[in-house]
């Protein structure tokens, strides 16, 4: 486990370097292409650093606000309450907030940077489907990513591949325009400038399989295997995890309120069945999308895997890949 | 230089490296002890919520089912003697008692609907699943640590230390195993 913690770690950081390289790039090319030199890249070590920060001290807040997560009410939500109290007791793990998403489709995710500043949030729908055995079962599974620090490459991943699309969409409009703009001959010097955004049109074009890589590097559907097997470990009744996945892979609705950017940090995939329903209408460009983001493995696997026995459930997790 | 100033020199550093090892195998001891003996003031903690709300529980069911007399003594009479024990195995036992008298009250209230139905009597059996799942979890946990600090204690080479310093060995809190199947099918 503390191999897995020190590898989560890890993995933050490459995340935060990475970003930052990709924002210096990206400001560097742009101070490059708009004439203002060197204080585009000062701009985006400024920013870089900003964003960081940010993220890490407040991306659970981001994350938690983007789906529309209330703190539950300790009196209404006893019984939710009680479990995840019962739960940190078995785990020896301090317990965190308790969100409620006022949505219909079963679902829940775990955030924060550390077990001392975790959040857990779960649907009204999740809540009115499953029994106290399911429940539990779904809450360990999150609080086993709070345990293994998942939830802060998870979460930062959340925040900072967030920025990142939107800044290299960003510097493509910046691109078109800066083109439009060289081509009325306005600029001195519009051939090498021609020259430079095809670099950095470049640039982009290699970039964006990295951010996919990073992004799948981040959110390993590995780690949602190891949780299931985490959670019955804690819970010790494989029977009650199995059902809810059972519950989970039976439900047809969506989370309305899941956007794509967080679509990792739900124990089941948000989003996957809205993606397919849309494939006809999008295109090639929607199931391009759907598999380079699809966050979580089959719940037909990962119950077969619990399946397996409950010492296999620990021994016997398959690599997805 | 002379050779017997190399052999003290030597054995200085050997002995050194021995005393280094020693502190840190009692720190380590003494911290799986201290996180077995946290541990275990958990469950004391989850154990004394209980019996803080039977005497709730009592008292509700007397209202409908007043001539049940004899199963609400009984777990008067468990809680008390759970209460007066001590000993991780003794209380283990004595708990076992008073989780079998209390799921005979949660059976009886199926022969009472207005029982059933009150709202207070829904809540303290919430109340009181909620607290039977962290005393098994606690216990959970509890065992997780005593197993470390066992194994600590046996295994060699800090079962040396172990030996020289008196440290004692924990005994886990077995309860009926079964138990929360049971419960939770009663309760529903």
């Amino acid at each position: 486990m503390y191999e897995r913690v020190a590898s989560n770690k890890r993995k933050t950081w490459g995340l935060i370097i990475g970003f930052s390289l990709f924002v210096m790039l990206a400001g560097w090319a742009f101070g490059y292409l708009t004439g203002l030199g060197y204080f585009g890249l000062v701009g985006a070590v400024i920013f870089a650093v900003i964003m960081v920060w940010g993220s890490y001290f407040g991306s659970a807040r981001i994350a938690l606000a983007a789906n529309r997560a209330n703190p539950a009410d300790p009196a209404e939500y006893a019984q939710l309450h009680n479990i995840v109290e019962a739960l940190c007791l078995g785990a020896g793990l301090p317990k965190p907030e308790v969100y409620v998403v006022d949505d219909l489709s079963p679902n829940a995710f775990a955030t924060g940077r550390d077990p001392e500043h975790a959040a857990i949030a779960v649907t009204t729908g999740l809540l009115e489907r499953m029994d106290r055995d399911e429940l539990e079962a779904v809450l360990a599974h999150e609080l086993s990513h709070v345990q293994n620090r998942d939830i802060l490459v998870m979460t930062i991943a959340v925040t900072l591949v967030g920025v990142l699309v939107l800044l290299s969409d960003w510097l493509l409009r910046a691109m078109w325009f800066g083109g439009m703009r060289g081509g009325g001959g306005n600029r001195r010097g519009s051939g090498g400038g021609g020259i430079i955004l095809l670099v950095v049109a470049l640039v982009l074009l290699l970039v964006s399989p990295i951010v996919g890589k990073l992004m799948q590097a981040a959110i390993s559907r590995r780690r949602e295997y190891l949780a299931d097997a985490d959670a019955v470990l804690l819970t010790r009744h494989p029977a009650g995890m199995i059902r809810a996945l059972e519950k989970l892979r039976d439900d047809s609705t969506i989370v309305r309120s899941a956007g794509r950017a967080t679509a990792h940090l739900w124990i089941e995939e948000p989003i996957a069945r809205e993606a397919h329903e849309g494939e006809s209408e999008t295109g090639k460009s929607g199931a391009w999308l759907n598999r380079l983001f699809s966050t979580h493995p089959p719940l037909d696997d990962r119950i077969a895997v619990l399946r397996s026995g409950s010492l296999g459930v620990y021994e016997g997790v398959p690599r997805p890949e | 230089m002379d050779a017997g100033l190399i052999v003290v020199i030597v054995l200085l550093g050997i002995v050194l490296i021995g005393l280094a090892w020693l502190v840190l195998t009692y720190n380590g001891l003494i911290g799986k002890r201290n996180r077995a003996e946290a541990a275990w003031s958990q469950v004391d903690v989850q154990l004394k919520r209980r019996y803080d709300l039977i005497p709730n529980l009592v008292e509700t069911v007397k209202g409908y089912a007043a001539h049940e007399r004899e199963t609400l003594d009984a777990v008067v009479r468990a809680r008390q003697q759970a209460i007066d024990t001590s000993g991780v195995q003794d209380q283990a036992q004595a708990e076992n008692m008073l989780t079998q008298a209390l799921r005979q009250v949660f059976a009886l209230a199926e022969a009472y609907p207005d029982l059933k139905a009150n709202q207070n009597f829904l809540q303290l059996q919430e109340e009181l699943t909620a607290t039977e799942s962290r005393i098994a979890f606690s216990r959970q946990f509890y065992n997780e640590q005593v197993l470390t600090y066992d194994n600590a204690l046996e295994m060699f080479p800090s079962s040396v230390v172990g030996g020289m310093f008196n440290f004692e060995a924990r005994a886990y809190f077995e309860m009926d195993e079964g138990e929360r199947e049971p419960v939770q099918v009663s309760f529903t």
